[in-house]
């Protein structure tokens, strides 16, 4: 069956900080739920944006700066979800977005990676990652193929 | 963080009792875990059957307290809900990891 009708487009903003990446992801989840989206797709959804996130409150923001604030935009189409995450963060280093390779984890116990996972993990779930800087905004858009129509 | 800590036929059972192990507790989870693991020396099951969001940064939270138990003793996972699951599968560490559909079934094949 094709589907006729789509979510209308959505905006999340939330001030940097602590709870920021918990804050956002709630409204995030709150703003799909009409979609009704399974436990595999809603999943998806909320890893693929926490590291997305994560990444922002880490590296484009850092401890001191507490006013930074981050906007997502969420808009349905047949292809899925499109997410526009801003911030006014430092830009990516070298002006893109990390490989994402998977980490190497036939190693010794003490040599196990504790981090490195988040790009792998953003590019292994999501579709058509882009990254712009604009003036002084980082811009992240990515697809994540779920409720697809 | 909530860690909740037992002895059960020569096992340490420890239960998570929050919904997420993300970003903004993973140090202290990572925390919680040496306080809850340091006074003994038997296997640990972390029983995860609450947990129903774990970011990398979780992910990298339980590979920490895996590498401060030391080469000597075992850290397996039990009863994860479907997006823990996932997490563990892409990034392979549920291959670095013994990993149980529930803590019943962890307890039984651990026991020695």
């Amino acid at each position: 069956m094709t589907r006729t009708t789509f979510l209308p487009a959505f905006h999340v903003s939330v001030t940097n900080g602590q709870m920021a990446v918990r804050d956002a992801l709630k409204q995030l989840l709150d703003g799909l739920k009409p979609l009704a989206l399974d436990v595999e797709e809603a999943g998806t959804v909320e890893l693929v944006m926490a590291e997305a996130l994560n990444n922002i409150v880490e590296h484009a923001y850092s401890k001191g700066d507490t006013v930074g604030q981050i906007r997502i935009t969420c808009e349905h189409g047949r292809d899925g979800l499109r997410m526009t995450v801003m911030d006014t963060g430092r830009a990516m280093p070298e002006g893109q977005t990390p490989v994402g390779k998977a980490a190497d984890i036939d190693v010794d116990l003490c040599d196990m990676p504790e981090g490195g996972f988040g790009w792998f993990l953003i590019k292994d779930l999501a579709k058509d990652v882009t990254y712009q800087r604009h003036n002084t905004e980082n811009q992240l858009n990515l697809r994540l193929a779920v409720a697809v129509g | 963080m909530d860690l909740r800590s037992r002895s059960e036929e020569s096992l340490q059972v420890v239960s998570v009792h929050d919904s997420r192990i993300d970003a903004a507790v993973a140090i202290e989870f990572k925390e919680a875990m040496r306080g809850a693991t340091n006074n003994t020396n038997d296997t640990v099951v972390l029983d995860l059957s609450e947990v129903q969001f774990i970011d990398s940064s979780g992910l990298g939270a339980i590979v920490a307290a895996m590498k401060q138990m030391g080469q000597s003793r075992k850290l397996a996972l039990a009863g994860l809900t479907p997006t823990v699951e996932k997490v563990f599968r892409l990034t392979r560490m549920d291959s670095v990891f013994p990993v149980f559909p529930t803590l019943d079934r962890a307890i039984s094949e651990l026991k020695t």
